[in-house]
């Protein structure tokens, strides 16, 4: 399928299994003559960044398939615009991560210190402040929320997995998925209305905010639980039974162990997935300026509501709020960051069930 | 699957040497209650998702009962949810448009492309992009990328000004449909990537082998026997995609500058407001009946998200079972 017509005059050496195809080096080469060029257009010509890198990365797109096309033929070079289109398509994803990543860090430094950490807003007007009161609304409203969502999704997903036959685990699973697809904005709305009719139409406070998180959260622990349990090798299961065990003693003493660390991995990424939601808190937990540690009482603030009232709500002069802002959404990012970073390590360390 | 070999345990305790029956009746108490606080902590899971309904169904239906000028807008709750609704879609669309193709190329080149060592860390690269907080996406986005895309805009009203789309004038912030929309499609890739990458795994090893022996290139053999094999994977993946989009808060919230119209106009500076967002700004300062309406558009947009995300799951369920993937 490559080259049909052979010159006559080639040397043993020439001729061989990458006859008729580029040699290794050609893409590795051609990205770095586009790379060196790019640079020097910027460096010389003074052209603009987004032009050149749009332009090189068009000239990639038809260098190395019209290479191939005179080398190789029409299909060899169809194959390679395709590896060029997927591996670019792989990289645009990573710019905005990239990007996000260098904002926040730029923009939250700047009173990204201990004072920032250790006071609340109270009395502040215009510049220092801080937002303890938020962070630890944070840890109270999540705690709370994983108190609830953990024993809940856990069992779900035992039954699902060690119970369910039937109609009734069909439906669990389908809503389930389904719930996982849930507005964070809903189950906002959702705790309000119930609160609401108990305790009048002006209610904010935290355990709502948990009760809203946790509507979000169980759904992803059951997810990542029945995933676990299901990788529980029976024959663990049979041995237990064979032993005249119980069945109920059988999951709390062989399946959950032996499923354990990742049930705390899906945990700890449960977490990490509902400690920035925002919209949930804005409806029924507030925003309030002082320390709050009671959450069956009053209003609490919370870092995902701090950043947002903090950029829209600035104060006068501007400027400090945003840079709090900032530099909430960046402990925000860290704590999102250590939660995965840690949930990565505990499975690493202690491995998936069906290693041991 | 995982099936108990055995669903009848303890039971050949019961027929034993009747001294000891009370260890095998402790242990039916046992399992009994076990299994009972499991399957209520399903139904709790069904509870849930029926109260989220009553609940919103019960708070809301002042708003829908209530005569037309005592809604927000003066004109009832349809004329009010209607641009909401058109708005929500709309940048749901946009990001589907933008997210769809590029998630099926970070798939691949995960799946297919990437040396196997480093294939898992860029995974987790991209799942990350999943764990990033909302208001941050929304800062972002309105600090960055909209000022970064203004020029982008210039140009394609200059370009393409006689699209409806990109009619102009030109938001001068940036702080436009489009913007939501590529936030949006950030924020959806890493799921709609995710299910790609599974289903694209799935595809049977021989099948791939087949195609290769047969003498296609890889991009060939892609088309012959990956995409065909995963398209429903890939639908149902759009969807969860949609679903994730159209709820959306935050970031939209943040982004858009809004405003009570129907209007195609992406890069202009009145653009409709999504359902999310509107209810994340105007829910804190709202009382009385304006509490009941956003309560009631919320319900609707419950509605869309719960009918898209089930479309899409009662299609991966049935692939899975009929397919002979996990055969």
């Amino acid at each position: 399928m490559t080259t049909t017509t052979t010159p006559t005059a080639l040397t043993s050496s020439e001729v061989g299994l990458n006859q008729g195809r580029l040699p290794r080096w050609s893409t590795p080469a051609t990205i770095v003559a586009v790379v060196v060029l790019g640079a020097l257009a910027t460096l010389v010509l003074d052209a603009p960044v987004p032009l050149v890198v749009g332009l090189g990365v068009l000239a990639l797109l038809v260098t190395l398939p019209a290479l191939a096309w005179v080398v190789e033929g029409r299909r060899r070079a169809n194959d390679r615009m395709w590896t060029v289109l997927v591996t670019l398509a792989f990289a645009l994803a990573l710019l905005p991560l990239l990007s996000l990543v260098i904002t926040v860090t730029q923009n939250g430094l700047a009173r990204f210190d201990w004072d920032f950490l250790t006071t609340d807003m109270r009395g502040v007007l215009g510049e220092g402040g801080g937002a303890l009161h938020a962070i630890v609304g944070t840890l109270i409203i999540t705690g709370l929320a994983t108190v609830i969502s953990v024993p809940i999704g856990i069992m779900t997903a035992v039954y699902l997995v060690e119970y369910g036959r039937g109609r009734l685990a069909r439906a669990i699973t389908l809503l389930v998925d389904v719930m996982t697809g849930i507005p964070s904005i809903v189950a906002g709305l959702f705790a309000f209305a119930l609160f609401a009719i108990f305790f009048g139409p002006s209610v904010r406070f935290g355990i709502g905010g948990a009760v809203a998180l946790s509507v979000l959260m169980i759904p992803v622990v059951v997810r990542s639980v029945e995933e676990m349990l299901k990788l529980v090798p029976n024959e663990l299961r049979e041995a237990s039974y064979a032993l005249g065990v119980s069945q109920w003693r059988t999951i709390v003493r062989v399946v959950l162990p032996t499923a354990a660390a990742g049930i705390a991995t899906g945990v700890t990424l449960a977490i990490a997935r509902v400690i920035g939601e925002t919209a949930p808190l804005l409806i029924i937990t507030g925003s309030t300026n002082i320390l709050n540690t009671d959450p069956t009482d009053g209003r609490m603030s919370s870092l995902p509501i701090f950043t947002y009232y903090s950029y829209t709500i600035p104060g006068v002069p501007p400027e400090f709020g945003v840079e709090r802002a900032w530099a909430a959404a960046l402990t925000l990012f860290l704590i999102v960051m250590l939660l995965n970073l840690v949930a990565r390590v505990v499975s690493r360390i202690f491995g998936s069930p069906t290693s041991r | 699957m995982t099936t108990p070999a055995t669903t009848q345990v303890g039971g050949p305790l019961d027929q034993g040497p009747p001294a000891e029956p009370r260890i095998g009746s402790r242990n039916r108490t046992g399992d009994k209650i076990f299994s009972g606080t499991a399957t209520a902590a399903g139904i709790t899971i069904l509870v849930t998702l029926a109260g989220i309904a009553a609940f919103l169904l019960y708070e809301g239906f002042p708003a829908l009962v209530a005569p037309a000028e005592d809604v927000p807008g003066g004109e009832g709750f349809w004329p009010y949810v209607q641009p909401l609704l058109f708005g929500t879609v709309l940048a749901a669309v946009i990001a589907l448009v933008i997210a769809a193709p590029l998630s099926i190329g970070i798939a691949l080149f995960i799946s297919h492309y990437a040396p196997r060592r480093v294939a898992a860390p860029l995974g987790y690269l991209v799942d990350l992009l999943a764990a990033v907080p909302s208001v941050v996406y929304g800062l972002w986005g309105i600090f960055f990328l909209a000022p970064q895309l203004v020029p982008v805009f210039r140009w394609l009203e200059q370009t393409l000004g006689f699209l409806p789309f990109f009619a102009g004038p030109t938001s001068a912030t940036g702080r436009t449909m489009l913007t939501a929309g590529i936030v949006l499609a950030v924020m959806i890739l890493p799921i709609m990537s995710g299910v790609n990458r599974e289903v694209f795994l799935q595809t049977p090893r021989l099948q791939e082998e087949a195609a290769l022996a047969l003498g296609a290139t890889r991009s060939e053999m892609i088309r012959m026997t990956v995409l065909p094999f995963a398209r429903s994977g890939m639908v149902s993946g759009a969807m969860l995609g949609l679903g994730r989009a159209l709820g959306e808060t935050l970031a939209v919230a943040l982004v858009l500058s809004p405003a009570a119209v129907i209007s195609f106009n992406l890069i202009g500076s009145t653009n409709s407001s999504t359902i999310a967002a509107n209810i994340a700004l105007n829910f804190p300062e709202s009382s009385g009946l304006a509490v009941n309406t956003l309560i009631a558009t919320g319900l609707v947009l419950f509605t869309l998200t719960f009918v898209v995300n089930f479309i899409a799951r009662a299609v991966v369920a049935r692939r899975k079972d009929f397919s002979g993937a996990n055969a």
